[in-house]
């Protein structure tokens, strides 16, 4: 059974910011926003777009929380810095604060979904204000996993690097002359002090890629995976999470009455037209 | 006996039919006043690819009625076409097509008789399935053409080889899919061996019209060959850019190649039909 998620940089590179590029101006757009995180993904969306746009019709947002590590505003500015991107930092603690302090002793998951979907009215607000669209920044491990904030982070008009793995993003990230101290460091969510997502999943991303490598890409089944030496508690836990998380992957569901219903039999591309 | 092929590698609008003409026939002007005399554009050029509920409504029918038809067929006149199209029969059924134009006449339709329904695929859901694979009579000599699934079937190149066909012109829609460490996808290095191997094993030209652009998340990957009765490739197009790519093809190869290697000579069609009559019969 070979995994073998090495990619080429350069062909990847070539498809995402063409994507990216027609994505945008077939709708009659010429501009785009990005969150800059400061992590690894939404680096390598904005540099994507960077490329694809013209820096100058990119707009680097950046939203911290009071409780933010300062890493990760300095590594969004590194970013900033580099491509020469205009850019806007908008703190959210104000709005997210309202909602928090309603309810003393608020669970960590709360508030960090509040967050995330805080970040996301930002950026939706400053698409309208920048006239760009959303970029997303979710990679194919989070969205297998079901590692995001349904209507928070997951929310953008399209996503250029949500069918790449955690590791397969670091190799772009690379060839996209991304700096060091963003690849390097562990991933987080930075919702809340010293989160990192591995700590939070329980297995790593160099793990659980290569299991997800099998079980989608190369349609395993979660018993062969076993027998091929990964352990038979980690492909059950994964493999629950996938199905559990489908939710977060399609539109809801509407309760089909006519002959004719959104979602079922009236069925076109988003590209409909253009 | 020379032949200037051209290869109209272009992105359609998904359903805008007006636009999609329009390209059409600003790259046949162009690629006459090139001195092409064969402009071969991909599948469902004049519509875009993933077309789910917009079949019938931008469905043609390839006579000088049809209002589409009548600007291609007067195009014609000075340049060979050969289009992609959603061709509407008498009963209403809806087929994946490309159509030979040439002088004024519609030559040959050929309608797609594979439709891919698995994985990415949704064909077999809107479309009928062709069924016919002839080769057809051009004023370069005698011709076949097929559409994407078409060709990942051996049997649909080897019919139009029996049948006659020297150059087989392949067009298609292909998504890119298949990431690794290579330099060109898998679906790419998959379509450019298998018609080399075509071209190879029968001895033929074998011209291929790949489209470009994106719909939705899909990239089509351009990268369209034209290989040598020697299975030598002789042009090929940017991969992911739009292009017209003309390359003169000197159609006396067939001569040369097949005096040195007489794989059509010793081809026992009979044998193939005894063994499938056996094999579909026991």
């Amino acid at each position: 059974m070979e995994i073998d998620l090495l990619i080429n940089p350069e062909l990847v590179r070539k498809i995402l910011t063409k994507f990216i590029a027609s994505e945008i101006t077939r709708v009659g757009y010429s501009r785009a926003v990005v969150n800059l995180s400061g992590g690894i993904d939404s680096a390598v969306s904005f540099a994507l777009a960077a490329e694809a746009l013209g820096p100058q019709n990119v707009l680097a947002i950046r939203l911290p929380y009071k409780t933010s590590s300062a890493d990760s505003l300095s590594h969004a500015q590194m970013l900033i810095d580099q491509f020469g991107c205009p850019s806007v930092t908008i703190p959210i603690t104000d709005m997210v604060d309202a909602l928090i302090v309603r309810e003393p002793g608020m669970a960590e998951i709360r508030k960090g979904n509040i967050m995330a979907r805080a970040r996301m009215v930002v950026a939706y607000d400053q698409s309208e204000a920048f006239k760009g669209l959303v970029v997303g920044t979710g990679n194919k491990t989070e969205i297998l996993l079901g590692y995001t904030t349904l209507y928070g982070d997951s929310a953008c008009a399209f996503n250029p690097i949500g069918d790449l793995y955690k590791s397969q993003v670091r190799q772009l990230a690379r060839s996209l002359n991304i700096p060091e101290p963003i690849i390097a460091k562990p991933p987080s969510a930075d919702l809340w002090s010293g989160q990192t997502d591995e700590g939070e999943l329980g297995f790593t991303y160099a793990e659980v890629d290569k299991l997800l490598f099998l079980l989608v890409d190369q349609r395993y089944r979660p018993e062969e995976c076993v027998e091929a030496g990964f352990d038979e508690k980690f492909v059950r836990q994964v493999f629950e999470r996938i199905r559990k998380n489908q939710f977060k992957r399609v539109l809801p569901p509407i309760a089909k009455l006519s002959s004719r219903t959104v979602g079922y039999d009236f069925l076109y591309l988003r590209d409909w037209g253009t | 006996m020379k032949l200037k092929l051209a290869l109209a590698q272009i992105n359609s609008k998904l359903g805008n039919i007006p636009a999609n003409l329009e390209k059409h026939l600003a790259l046949a002007k162009q690629a006459f006043q090139d001195g092409a005399d064969l402009l071969v554009f991909p599948e469902l050029s004049l519509t875009g690819y993933v077309l789910q509920d917009l079949v019938p409504t931008i469905s043609c029918r390839p006579r000088s009625d049809d209002p589409v038809f009548k600007e291609l067929i007067n195009a014609s006149r000075d340049i060979d076409l050969v289009v992609g199209f959603v061709d509407e029969d008498t009963r209403h059924r809806f087929y994946i097509a490309s159509a030979y134009i040439s002088q004024g006449e519609v030559v040959h339709v050929h309608h797609k008789v594979y439709l891919p329904t698995y994985g990415l695929f949704d064909e077999g859901r809107f479309f009928a399935p062709g069924d016919l694979v002839r080769a057809f009579n051009t004023r370069f000599g005698r011709f076949g053409m097929l559409i994407c699934e078409d060709f990942w079937h051996a049997s649909p190149p080897y019919i139009l080889w029996q049948d006659g066909a020297d150059m087989l012109l392949f067009s298609s829609a292909s998504p890119g899919r298949g990431l690794n460490g290579e330099p060109k996808l898998d679906s790419s290095a998959w379509v450019e061996h298998i018609n080399r191997a075509y071209a190879s094993l029968f001895t033929i030209f074998i011209a291929h019209a790949n489209r470009t652009g994106f719909e939705d998340g899909l990239n089509f990957w351009g990268g369209s060959t034209v290989f040598d009765p020697n299975g030598k490739l002789v042009a090929q197009a940017p991969y992911f850019e739009e292009a017209l790519t003309i390359t003169e093809i000197d159609l006396n190869q067939l001569h040369r190649t097949r005096a040195r290697l007489p794989l059509l000579r010793d081809e026992r069609p009979e044998l193939v039909q005894h063994e499938l009559e056996r094999i579909l019969h026991k």
